[in-house]
């Protein structure tokens, strides 16, 4: 039982991590109908500043701080630079170009930070654990990212339901031309959601760095968990990615976890661990599989 | 009539090229480049086979190395159990494993459709971004399946213990290796010719267009567009085969999504929908690969942005500037 509710709490925590990267895509997406392989570039970009900041400062904090607005201007330039020219042209262009991107990067950390993956240490006042049951210690660090992915969850909801800006980016999702002509302004609205999709994406390459070591190419293993997120949630849909994050992030953990167990029930244990292994790394794409035959537009399509 | 003229005269200097090459590398004293253009004879079969499903269907599937990757793994796998002298299945009849090409690189090809069908089936349910996602997610499936499949090196990959034998060929000689590969990709290129033009290639180029107004023609194309995907996979598996033989190693990284993505670069480097182009891409960036690697080891920081380039810019691919138009709906 402890077993199990320690490891839903890890599901959850993958799961607002990968939404923190899904929120961000499936806007650049649904809104400006660019596929962008380079999303995980800007999740490595946030992980190396804060790295980098926390080592010379020692302040996790402040490393934080650095590298949120890093993220994002980085993205904002990418997209005036290179994105912009790329919503008119077909899905290979976008594709291409932002591989090109992706190879880029990666090799611009390899020669800015060299070849060794980074180390972040988790910040003092989060290194302890915390009962959240009483009898089941949690490293609290862990709880401060589900808690912060949660928080940006509602933050996004509120954006796009109570404000101007929400509303402005809706309006630019449904209809771009009839939007700019009741005088928004477009190219902005576009820029500024570039650089929000990337800054979430930086965020959670932040709050991974503790978890996971910090490396050229870290982008792209989460990339590909955020494009399954969004085909299950539906392309342009927040609340589909919020789902699907936690679907997946969920499913891959407990696969893990506990498919072992389950395989040794009726298979010799050297086999089955095998098996499980194989089926556990398998298990979100399967999800995919399935809910694709079901519902080919995702779980939550957007409205357009 | 001109621009016919040196399209042809193009093909045939390519293809004297290719085939008087390993007498040119003995003469210059290069015997290395003979294993270099084997190398690129191998890409170029698969993206040719790319451009296919990519330039004729208008299908952007971002998971080709997948069936690049598990036609390179039957080999691997079936030359692991000759090896051993063990069974490959025991039950509920007996399939040893082989060194021979004759069986190897058949079972590979079959064994490439097969998954091409079931990849295919899924994922055109979907078209546009879907489609390039969903091709993507099933290769990387595939990617973790075999790095947690322990029994055939997982991680590690697998080493073959010698090259597959043929009837009267040695495959171990790199020049024979490499006509063997020649030969084949004339073969497919052929028949792709041959398979464009036909009826069936028609209703490919025709859902590539206006898929509605073929369905409103009466044409299953779901059906049209899953065979042409599996022609397209099967393709692959036989590159994927050779491959494998090439180097005498299969490693999940066959299938990691960045060799579909270099295979995608290749395809459009030379021109989509042309079906020579993508010979020329794939013997471009790995040429472009091993000279750039020679200068300096970052060769992607300046790869990437002269890619980002192309595509702004310069869109028709290579193909295209030799032949002088695009020849892209030809």
């Amino acid at each position: 039982m402890l077993l199990v509710i320690e490891q839903l709490l890890n599901g959850l925590q993958l799961g607002v991590t990968l939404f923190l990267m899904s929120a961000g895509l499936t806007l650049i997406f649904g809104i400006m109908r660019v596929i962008n392989l380079a999303h995980g570039s800007f999740y490595m970009i946030g992980a190396y500043v804060a790295a980098t900041v926390a080592a010379r400062s020692g302040s996790f904090l402040l490393g934080l701080l650095v590298a949120l607005p890093a993220a994002a201007l980085v993205g904002m330039l990418v997209e005036i630079v290179v994105l912009r020219r790329l919503y008119k042209k077909d899905h290979v262009d976008q594709v291409l170009a932002t591989f090109g991107l992706i190879m880029f990067f990666n090799e611009l950390t390899r020669v800015v930070w060299g070849r060794q993956p980074l180390f972040m240490d988790v910040p003092s006042w989060l290194s302890g654990s915390v009962e959240l049951i009483p009898g089941i210690p949690y490293p609290s660090y862990r709880i401060a990212v589900i808690g912060v992915g949660l928080l940006v969850a509602v933050f996004l909801y509120l954006m796009f339901t109570r404000t101007r800006i929400g509303m402005q980016i809706r309006a630019g999702a449904s209809n771009r031309s009839m939007a700019g002509a009741l005088g928004i302004n477009i190219k902005l609205l576009y820029t500024l959601v570039f650089g929000l999709g990337t800054m979430l994406a930086g965020l959670a390459g932040v709050m991974a760095g503790p978890i996971l070591a910090v490396e050229a190419g870290m982008g792209e293993s989460i990339l590909i968990l955020t494009f399954v997120v969004i085909v299950i949630g539906g392309i342009g849909s927040v609340r589909g990615a919020f789902i699907g994050a936690l679907l997946v992030g969920m499913i891959d953990t407990l696969g893990r976890a506990f498919l072992p167990a389950f395989f040794r029930l009726f298979l010799a244990t050297a086999h089955a661990d095998g098996v499980a292994a194989s089926v556990a790394s398998m298990s979100i794409y399967i999800l995919m599989a399935i809910i694709l035959v079901w519902r080919p537009k995702g779980l939550l399509p957007a409205h357009t | 009539m001109f621009q016919f003229d040196r399209q042809k005269i193009c093909l045939s200097i390519g293809a004297l090229l290719l085939v008087l090459l390993p007498l040119l590398a003995s003469l210059a004293g290069e015997p290395y480049l003979v294993s270099l253009f084997s190398r690129i004879l191998i890409y170029a079969l698969a993206a040719a086979s790319l451009d296919l499903i990519l330039g004729y269907g208008g299908l952007v599937s971002l998971g080709h190395a997948a069936f690049f990757g598990i036609g390179a793994y039957v080999v691997g796998i079936l030359s692991f159990h000759d090896f051993e002298e063990s069974a490959l299945i025991a039950w509920p009849f007996l399939i040893p494993g082989s060194d021979s090409a004759l069986v190897a690189w058949p079972a590979a090809i079959f064994i490439a459709a097969l998954l091409a069908v079931f990849v295919g089936a899924l994922s055109l349910r979907t078209s546009g971004m879907h489609f390039i996602m969903i091709t993507l997610a099933f290769a990387q499936m595939l990617y973790f399946f075999f790095v947690a499949l322990e029994g055939y090196g997982g991680d590690d990959g697998l080493s073959l213990f010698s090259r597959n034998t043929l009837p009267a060929l040695d495959l171990g000689d790199d020049t024979q290796f490499y006509y063997v590969c020649l030969t084949l990709l004339f073969a497919f290129l052929y028949l792709s010719a041959r398979l464009v033009k036909s009826p069936f290639g028609m209703v490919i180029r025709g859902c590539r267009e206006n898929e509605k107004r073929m369905q409103s023609l009466g044409f299953p194309t779901f059906r049209y567009k899953l065979l042409c995907f599996v022609i397209a996979g099967a393709a692959a598996g036989l590159a994927g085969a050779l491959n494998a033989n090439q180097v005498e190693y299969v490693s999940p990284g066959l299938m990691h999504w960045t060799r579909s993505g270099i295979i995608l670069i290749m395809v459009i480097l030379g021109g989509s929908g042309t079906l020579y182009g993508p010979v020329l891409g794939a013997a471009a960036f790995l040429l472009l690969e091993e000279v750039l690697s020679i200068y300096t080891e970052h060769w992607m920081l300046y790869f990437g942005p002269a890619l980002i380039l192309v595509v702004l810019f310069a869109r028709h691919g290579l193909y295209g500037v030799l032949v002088g138009k695009e020849k892209r709906h030809g």
